[in-house]
């Protein structure tokens, strides 16, 4: 790595958690209803939404009644934006006249938006008119990333409750994180992007002559361009704050309309991060001990730094196969050196890795590059942090009860080892929470495996390939990752619109992010029962270098067994066929 | 009690009543062992029935392979085109064939020694003649196994013990070297709590008795103990079961990451034979532990009985690796129970040996071990026997009078007695009492001892220093369990200035001092509503509500049978300390369990590098760079990795058996060791196992 490589991700490192530790800590205010800044102005808004809805602050709801308006409110959410890019060609602000949207991709689309995966199997500015986009997508990426802060708060009540029979209310939960935490951060966000170039319009597409004209591949000359427009800033600021992802456009981060700046790339790139850091320090002061939080982080961040500083060696490395040409790949004064095939100029190598390490890391999704352009290496980073569970990061909230389900496993197996019934922060881990914990650990995994088998072998799997042979391969194994984990990023180079995709994707998202959902509360409800076990010098402490080490081998030790063959036959493959031809 | 033996503690840490230490009394029934091996092969074979392998999903999962590679190697065209040769398909078939075995044969040792155990216990019991008295008292002889709970029956000299029992009547010693180990007879009598309870299999060796059975036919401790070694009615404890649904979700994972290898293959054009995917699979799941993991339960149960202790399930055992506080008697636990010299304290301006003088004349007839212990200490200072002390008239100590002592032939006369006592029979037989008599008084008291004042002919000459002594390695012991995170608890009658010595000096953590059976009750209920898990251990009768309370809790076999009832664990040796020995043990099964998940997890990542680039050798010629053990072919490396896996079993059935050993050391720590040990050994190991067996197997293939 170069030396500007070393400090830019020194800089965007050290300001994500000059800005996540606060952000964690007021947080931790908000979900237990202790007092602060926001409320104050906001409180009346806050109890009009109660009393509209009829919500009793004070109603305690077990984990199954907590789950059932988790879920009833999930596919109310799935319904509305299934309804609305159906008939959307009969909606007003639909400044294209665009047609409704195809039924697979409407169900696809609103499966995606709700589950916080955000994968495009839509084209954004070509298929979406601009109602469709506030009322539909812009609504479930505050919905989704709320839900998912919502369980993650359920999931910690487990923790610091003893011998309760609810986990909170989700209603209050879900309004909390929308109006304090998520609804603040994205107006904030959303004018500086304006300031940068972002758009924010409810105008036509502009269609203008050509500066300089050209010809179509069938040789008819080209003199206007249509320049798509819409309310981009206020979905963009969510989309990466919630880790959700979805674009306007199609070309998601690259389009100079969502991401024009280096500025807007950065601010961009720190909001993907910035909810999933923070909420490690809401864990950390709500089980009132912040070096649990720092654990955790310490963990997400042994993983990532790594895979971080190979993505970014192997696309500043270049193409090997380049090399035995005698092309120059090295940066210098007068190029970036490397793989640029897939970047934009404007980016270069260290903003385009930096964004496609974090974007999989946390289950962003949104892209400023092609990953399917990646060398094999970087492509196999990005790859399989999705594959590791999206818990690295991971979306905001599912991402870190995901990484204490991870944890529950580590203090599973350390607990046998020093040979006392494991706990993890003072609350026995027996055989109900490892059932569950199961479910998690196995659901996505098999989505991926069956998913990319089935794909691997039916002639509409096939047929969608941009590309033939071992990066087809990928492309199928990245796609099924992606959906399954509630990625929702593309290795592209896939026709995901058609009808086997848009439907067995569908499906693999809600799996992925349900069948997580339900067991997670049901561990909430299971551990909120239990008594709180005073630590002893007998108990495995979980905050120390040995556990964090041992929690980040038993994370990529799952990751690694599960996914070994798979990756072996993808990019692996790939990498050491151009590597030593 | 038997008075007469005592003797002062010994460096080799002998407790007073002369019996061995405890490492040498362990268990005495006469194991059988001869034929295990041969009997647990042929288990091995009867346990291939699906029926009883289901039950453990891993190992079921390898015998499904099996069949499926049966019948490959029987019809190689079942599965489709491009399967493998038949020679492939068989040592394929056989490894795995092998691999079930030695799973099996693992589990059946571990029943074996049981087994083995139980049927020495079986001949005990026996079957023998009661002779059971009807209510008008006529004597009927009966089957011992018809005997109920409050039938009286009447066993002679040299006659069986039929049951369990209380005695009624008469005074007898009985042989309990069958049952307990202890070799010298004790004496069984009705009244007392101690020796009033019998047990069955035993031998009255004088004299008759007649006893109430106190234990319904197939309840006795004897059916119990055969049921704990045996076996039989073994449930799987809940980390138990814990375990088995980590392991069994990581086999479904495994088996979807190989049945998806099929189709991905098939996209690549890469024909992969079905030996070569059921080979992946069972090398993948977790077969070591799956195969071991009823064998190391097993074996605990069988360790636990060793030390002679009754359980009365394996979550009790499991529950006391997880102790948090440990609450233990003072008197006879932590303390041998009497209060021994410790320190002469003259007063008065008298010289210390004239105190030691006539403290042994006044203690010479005397055999109370306090006594003894005073005899004792004056002739460690060089005073000896004097003829006149044998002649002396004995005065016997009187709960009037609380005082003992001699009236020598010469007139002379001496008593010891309590402080307050002798002061008064001083001044009334016009002694003068010295000025710093209270003094030294109240400096006994205050380190915990209790005083006797010496006085000869009405002039008080000092003190004696009685201390209440603590047993050999105590200390030691206790250290060691705080180290382990356990706190424990001395919980005892006495005043509290005499706890608080008795307390620091033994080391505990905590003491309750004039405790009543209420106050342990309320003392365990306040730890557990803190969410602490508590184990006593308890011989009273006032024990067994606290015993019941308690998570763990250990009676003694010569406890009252209210005690044993309310315990989940009876030590047949009566040894209150044992306590320590199960919680170690409770530890040791999880740290094995825990030991083999990891090493067997770690294996995976090896055998991914053997077969991996093996599968796809022509397909991707490129993978052969992961081929980092340079496998000779990819048979060779297939075959080699599954013979690896299957060797692994009886490799560490020794370790299954024993146990790992627990270390006395912090949490951390030992997860550092273990985490070492097993995680990165099970990472390593398999890379030089593999290769080792390549070289063999390579030229075999060749």
């Amino acid at each position: 790595m170069t030396a500007t490589a070393v400090l830019q991700i020194a800089y965007y490192l050290i300001i994500l958690l000059a800005l996540a530790v606060p952000l964690g800590h007021y947080m931790a205010r908000v979900y237990t209803g202790e007092a602060h800044v926001a409320q104050r102005i906001l409180d009346p808004v806050e109890r009009l939404f109660y009393r509209l809805a009829g919500v009793r602050t004070d109603d305690d709801m077990t984990w199954q009644r907590y789950a059932g308006a988790v879920l009833w409110f999930n596919l109310l959410g799935i319904l509305a934006v299934y309804a609305l890019m159906r008939v959307q060609d009969a909606l007003p602000f639909n400044q294209s006249n665009l047609g409704p949207v195809v039924p697979q991709v409407a169900w696809n689309t609103a499966v995606s938006f709700t589950s916080n995966t955000n994968w495009q199997a839509y084209g954004g500015e070509s298929t979406l008119s601009y109602l469709t986009a506030m009322l539909a997508l812009t609504v479930q990426n505050f919905m989704s990333a709320a839900t998912g802060m919502a369980v993650l708060v359920a999931l910690i009540r487990g923790f610091t409750r003893r011998s309760a029979q609810g986990i909170g209310n989700f209603w209050v939960d879900l309004t909390r994180g929308t109006l304090y935490v998520l609804l603040p951060l994205s107006c904030i966000l959303a004018i500086v992007l304006v300031s940068q170039g972002v758009v924010q319009t409810l105008s036509p597409p502009v269609n203008t002559v050509l500066v300089d004209s050209s010809a179509s591949a069938y040789g008819k000359g080209l003199l206007t361009q249509i320049i798509a427009l819409g309310p981009v800033a206020s979905q963009i600021a969510i989309k990466q704050l919630g880790t959700n992802g979805g674009g306007f456009f199609n070309a998601n981060s690259a389009h100079p309309f969502e991401n024009p700046t280096p500025l807007s790339n950065f601010l961009e790139l720190e909001s993907i991060l910035l909810i999933p850091v923070a909420l490690c320090f809401t864990f950390g002061a709500m089980v009132r001990d912040r070096r649990q939080g720092w654990a955790l982080l310490s963990v997400m961040f042994l993983i990532f730094v790594p895979l971080l500083a190979i993505c970014v060696s192997a696309e500043q490395a270049g193409n090997p196969l380049f090399a035995s040409l005698g092309v120059d790949q090295h940066a210098g004064d007068l190029q970036a050196g490397g793989n640029m095939e897939g970047k934009e100029v404007r980016f270069g190598i260290v903003s385009s890795a930096l964004w496609a390490v974090a974007t999989t890391a946390a289950s962003n999704g949104s892209v400023n590059a092609m990953h399917d352009s990646f060398t094999p290496l970087g492509g196999l980073v990005a790859m399989w942090l999705i594959q590791t569970g999206e818990i690295v990061f991971g979306g905001v909230g599912s991402g870190l009860y995901g990484m204490i389900v991870f944890a529950i496993v580590a203090v599973f197996i350390a607990g046998l080892l020093v040979g006392r019934t494991p706990e993890y922060l003072g609350k026995k881990i027996e055989a109900k929470e490892m059932k569950m914990v199961s479910l998690v650990i196995l659901v996505p995994a098999a989505g991926v495996l069956i998913g990319t088998a089935i794909a691997c072998v039916v002639p509409a799997g096939t047929a969608a390939l941009g590309n033939p042979g071992i990066h087809g391969f990928s492309e199928i194994l990245y796609a099924f990752s992606s959906t399954a984990n509630n990625n929702g990023s593309a290795f592209a180079g896939l026709t995901a619109s058609g009808i086997f995709y848009a439907t067995t994707q569908g499906l693999t998202m809600l799996l992925g992010r349900y069948w997580i959902i339900i067991p997670i509360l049901a561990i909430a409800g299971s551990l909120a029962a239990k008594k709180i076990v005073p630590p002893t010098s007998g108990t495995l402490p979980t905050h120390t270098p040995l556990f964090v080490l041992f929690l980040a081998g038993t994370i990529m030790l799952v990751g690694a067994l599960t996914y070994f063959p798979a990756l072996a036959l993808g990019p692996i493959a790939e990498h050491l066929l151009i590597a030593a031809p | 009690m038997i008075v007469n033996s005592f003797l002062l503690p010994r460096p080799g840490g002998t407790d007073p009543v002369g019996r061995p230490p405890r490492a040498e009394r362990r268990h005495t029934p006469k194991v059988d062992t001869s034929g295990l091996y041969r009997r647990a092969l042929v288990a091995a074979f009867r346990k291939l029935d699906p029926r009883v392998l289901v039950k453990n999903p891993v190992m079921f999962v390898v015998e499904i392979g099996t069949v499926l590679m049966l019948l490959a190697t029987l019809a190689p065209d079942l599965f489709g085109p491009g399967q493998a040769g038949r020679g492939y398909n068989v040592t394929v078939t056989l490894v795995l064939l092998l691999t079930l075995l030695f799973a099996n044969f693992a589990e059946a040792v571990a029943e074996g020694r049981g087994k083995a155990q139980a049927d020495s216990l079986r001949k005990i019991k026996g079957e023998t003649t009661a002779h059971r008295r009807r209510p008008d008292g006529t004597i009927e002889d009966v089957g011992s196994s018809s005997l109920h709970k409050g039938d009286l029956v009447r066993v002679d000299r040299d006659e069986i013990i039929p049951g369990d029992g209380e005695v009624m009547e008469g005074v007898a010693y009985v042989d309990e070297s069958a049952i307990t180990g202890e070799s010298a007879p004790v004496i069984k009598e009705p009244g007392s709590d101690i020796a009033s309870s019998v047990i069955g299999g035993t031998k009255v060796v004088s004299d008759h008795l007649i006893i109430r059975i106190t234990a319904d036919p197939g309840q006795t401790f004897l059916d119990r103990m055969i049921s704990l070694v045996e076996g039989a009615r073994r449930q799987k404890t809940p980390n138990e079961i814990a375990l088995t649904v980590l392991l069994a979700v990581l086999t479904l994972i495994f088996l979807l990451v190989t049945i998806a290898l099929g189709p991905y293959a098939a996209y690549s054009k890469v024909p992969v034979p079905l030996a070569t995917l059921v080979a992946l699979l069972i090398c993948l799941i977790p077969t070591t532990i799956g195969g071991l993991l009823s064998s190391i339960g097993i074996a605990g149960m069988d360790r636990v009985a060793k030390f002679n202790v009754i359980a009365m399930s394996g979550k009790a055992i499991e529950a006391a690796g997880d102790i948090d506080t440990l609450i233990l008697d003072k008197t006879g636990t932590i303390t041998f129970g009497n209060r021994l010299a410790a320190d002469y304290l003259p007063v008065g301006g008298q010289a210390e040996r004239n105190l030691a003088e006539s403290a042994m004349a006044a203690s010479w007839q005397d055999q109370t071990p306090e006594g003894r212990s005073i005899v004792a200490m004056s002739a460690r200072m060089g005073l000896g026997d004097r003829a006149e002390w044998g002649a002396a008239t004995g005065i016997e100590f009187s709960a009037q009078t609380r005082m003992s002592g001699v009236d020598l032939p010469d007139g002379t006369s001496i008593r010891k007695g309590a402080a307050d006592a002798i002061k008064r029979y001083t001044i009334e037989g016009g002694g003068r009492v010295p000025p710093d008599l209270d003094a030294a008084v109240r400096t006994v008291a205050e380190l915990g001892g209790t005083p006797l004042v010496v006085v000869r002919d009405m002039t008080i000459l000092g003190v004696i220093y009685l201390k209440d002594t603590i047993k050999p390695r105590m200390r030691e012991r206790f250290e060691q369990l705080r180290r382990m995170g356990i706190r424990t608890v001395m919980c005892t009658g006495d005043n509290p200035i005499t706890a608080r010595v008795i307390a620091q000096e033994a080391g505990v953590d905590d003491f309750m001092a004039e405790s009543k059976p209420e106050d342990k009750i309320r003392y365990i209920r306040e730890e557990q509503a803190k969410g602490k898990l508590v184990a006593m251990s308890g011989d009273g009768t006032n024990d067994a509500p606290a015993l019941a309370q308690a998570d763990v809790g250990l009676a003694m076999n010569s406890g009252t049978h209210a005690a044993k009832e309310a315990a989940n664990m009876v030590d047949l040796d009566s040894d209150p300390t044992k306590i320590i020995d199960v919680i170690t043990i409770g530890k040791q099964l999880l740290i094995t369990r825990g030991a083999l998940t990891t090493f067997s997890l770690a294996n995976d990542i090896a055998k991914y590098f053997a077969i991996i680039p093996a599968i796809f050798a022509t397909g991707f010629p490129q993978l052969q760079a992961l081929n980092v053990m340079r496998l000779a072919n990819p048979e060779s490396a297939i075959v080699s990795a599954l013979v690896f896996n299957a060797l692994v079993i009886p490799a560490l059935i020794p370790l299954a058996l024993k146990g790992v050993k627990p270390r006395v050391s912090s949490a951390e720590q030992m997860l550092l060791r273990n985490v070492l040990l097993y995680g990165m050994g099970g990472i390593i190991v398999p890379f030089i196992g593999i290769k080792l067996i390549d070289l063999v197997v390579g030229l075999a293939m060749r």
